[in-house]
């Protein structure tokens, strides 16, 4: 039981001093989440704080390996309009 | 008709933010605190520069304005970085830039996340330099959500001035400009969090008001989201104590990556935010010269000397900050000895403007002109049409000279012409400068004279390192003169501006 950071967070440092088990460590290239310390914040809060204030889509994943935040879920953003926004950026 | 001769101190234009008119509500003291800060007085834009320093990459709301993906070295907007500093590295910088640029007064802490949403980082930094470098101003923005806890940290630390950006009072409203908001562990969405967000501003703003904190309030104009309302916004946040209130052009576009950008919703054209601007300087002060800097912007506003500042340029320099702040207050002082100066002359051309019109039959009313200037600084036509990046647009009336706005003109992004459609740097410009009539600078070139003059708009260059509005002034009453100012067209004129 633990989540993972991955490669699009941005280092903002928000979940950082949220973590009640101190499991986020500020690393290069990005922050990452101590799996042996991590308890997905079982017993200290009702929903995980690291999760609850990332700012970036799919940046965290949960133990089976699923975005905690969605594409789309935080911007409001529908997946295929920011598809077809970069597509249309690429061709110019 | 009652012409203006300045008398008094501050901006020469009665519609100039910092004017002593506009802020007569204003305690002298107050006053005081502002008159060489370059964001919050528009005559000291001319002449104090400002930096920013990258100490607060959290937020704890998402805007729909807003990219949280932060680092382009390309983008000039506000949350934007190239690196984020350590509160010692921060220090570092702002001794290094002071002791470089003496003009520099005032040091702000803007992000590229909220800054109390990082209250150790921020208020670490405000604490060694509180004690360091005593002559710098220290103000901070926020978007308010975590300011109620924090206002009295802030009063420990020596800020003297705080932004709270301000879209709404209206929940309904706030929903379409915040999708989140991270409060009390947990992340809240919709209506509910624009209302908490909304309160938590209003308390902030109530409480540095009454520890005597000076309070400005931005607010981001969204067509179609809270265009019509930001006239209540600034009504109730003037009664609350706000002394200045700074309404901004939303900026979006589909390669920033943010909500607004990529679901296409606009940017106010220049005439909706000057109608609005106006609309709302009824009600209070209007900041008119805002230049949206990014979150580590260094020098005068518009332009950044960032990258002569980077981390390990600055880690290379041994500052004596003793020695700095003795030339820093000689420089200071002649700075306000060329501002007095400035004052007088104005004065005086606006004295002769108005013995001018006394030659105008009485009922005669002219039309208003409104004219781009191109400047480098110190409040002077002194910058060649080529070298601006950016022009101030002056409305000149049969009254008085006042200032409108600055409007960029170089790239927003310099990607190149990579980025877009082919139109030429000139063709922008000449598009940017709508509805200016005249555009004042020092040179010009043969090729862009003829295609500004052709798309209506003059170029003078005969009034070089004259103050702006003397210069403004000069122009209007040769328009006068040559009975280019014909009444029938005031209306229009002043709707395309």
């Amino acid at each position: 039981m633990a989540f993972k950071i991955i490669d699009s967070c941005v280092n903002c440092w928000a979940c950082e001093p949220l973590c009640p088990s101190q499991a986020i460590l500020a690393a290069k290239p990005h922050f990452v989440i101590d799996a042996k310390k991590c308890t997905e914040c079982e017993g200290d809060f009702a929903e995980p704080q690291c999760a609850s204030i990332c700012p970036i889509e799919g940046a965290i994943l949960d133990a089976s390996g699923l975005a905690v935040n969605p594409p789309g879920s935080l911007t409001g953003i529908p997946p295929e309009r920011l598809a077809a926004a970069r597509a249309e950026i690429r061709a110019r | 008709m009652e012409l203006k001769v300045k008398s008094q101190g501050g901006c020469a234009s009665s519609g100039c933010g910092s004017s002593a008119d506009r802020l007569a509500h204003l305690p002298e003291a107050i006053r005081a605190k502002i008159d060489n800060h370059p964001c919050f007085s528009e005559d000291a834009h001319h002449h104090y520069a400002r930096m920013h320093v990258a100490v607060a990459p959290a937020c704890n709301i998402q805007c729909h304005y807003c990219n949280r993906k932060y680092d382009c070295s390309n983008e000039s907007r506000p949350g934007v970085v190239s690196e984020l500093l350590t509160p010692d590295q921060a220090v570092k910088k702002v001794l290094a830039v002071a002791a470089n640029i003496p003009q520099m007064t005032v040091l702000g802490i803007a992000g590229p996340g909220d800054p109390l949403a990082n209250p150790e980082r921020t208020l670490e930094t405000f604490r060694q330099l509180s004690e360091k470098a005593p002559d710098i101003r220290l103000c901070v923005s926020t978007n308010g959500l975590a300011l109620p806890g924090l206002v009295d940290e802030i009063c420990k630390h020596n800020i003297e001035h705080v932004t709270i950006t301000i879209n709404c009072v209206d929940p309904d409203v706030g929903a379409k400009i915040y999708p989140w908001i991270f409060w009390n562990n947990r992340r809240i969405k919709g209506r509910k969090a624009a209302e908490i967000l909304i309160a938590q501003q209003q308390k902030g703003l109530e409480m540095l008001v009454e520890r005597g904190v000076l309070v400005k309030v931005n607010s981001v104009l969204i067509p179609g989201v809270n265009d019509a309302h930001l006239k209540e916004v600034s009504r109730i946040v003037k009664e609350k104590g706000a002394f200045l209130h700074n309404v901004m052009p939303l900026i979006a576009e589909p390669e920033h990556g943010t909500f607004y950008g990529l679901m296409g919703q606009r940017g106010p054209t220049n005439e909706e935010l000057q109608t609005l601007q106006d609309a709302c300087a009824g009600d209070m002060a209007m900041m008119r010269h805002c230049r949206q800097c990014r979150a580590d912007a260094v020098g005068m506003l518009g332009e950044d000397r960032g990258h002569e500042f980077t981390l390990d340029k600055i880690e290379a320099m041994e500052i004596d900050y003793e020695a700095a702040m003795a030339r820093r207050a000689q420089i200071h002082a002649e700075i306000e000895a060329n501002r007095a100066a400035q004052r007088k002359q104005t004065g005086e051309a606006f004295v002769s403007l108005a013995s001018l019109k006394r030659q105008v039959p009485k009922k005669a009313e002219t039309r208003p002109v409104l004219m781009a200037v191109a400047t480098a600084g110190s409040g002077v036509v002194n910058q060649h049409f080529g070298h601006a990046r950016e022009f101030l647009v002056y409305e000149a009336s049969a009254t008085d000279v006042r200032f409108i706005g600055a409007r960029k003109v170089d790239l927003y992004c310099s990607g190149g012409d990579t980025c877009g459609d082919a139109e030429t740097t000139l063709q922008k410009i000449i598009r940017t400068l709508s509805g200016c009539e005249v555009v004042l600078c020092s040179k010009i070139g043969y090729e862009p004279w003829g295609q500004l003059e052709a798309a209506g708009i003059v170029p003078n260059g005969e009034h070089a390192m004259e103050p702006i509005e003397d210069a403004v002034a000069a122009v209007y009453r040769e328009m006068l003169a040559a009975g280019q100012l014909e009444p029938t067209l005031a209306p229009e004129q002043r709707m395309s501006a």
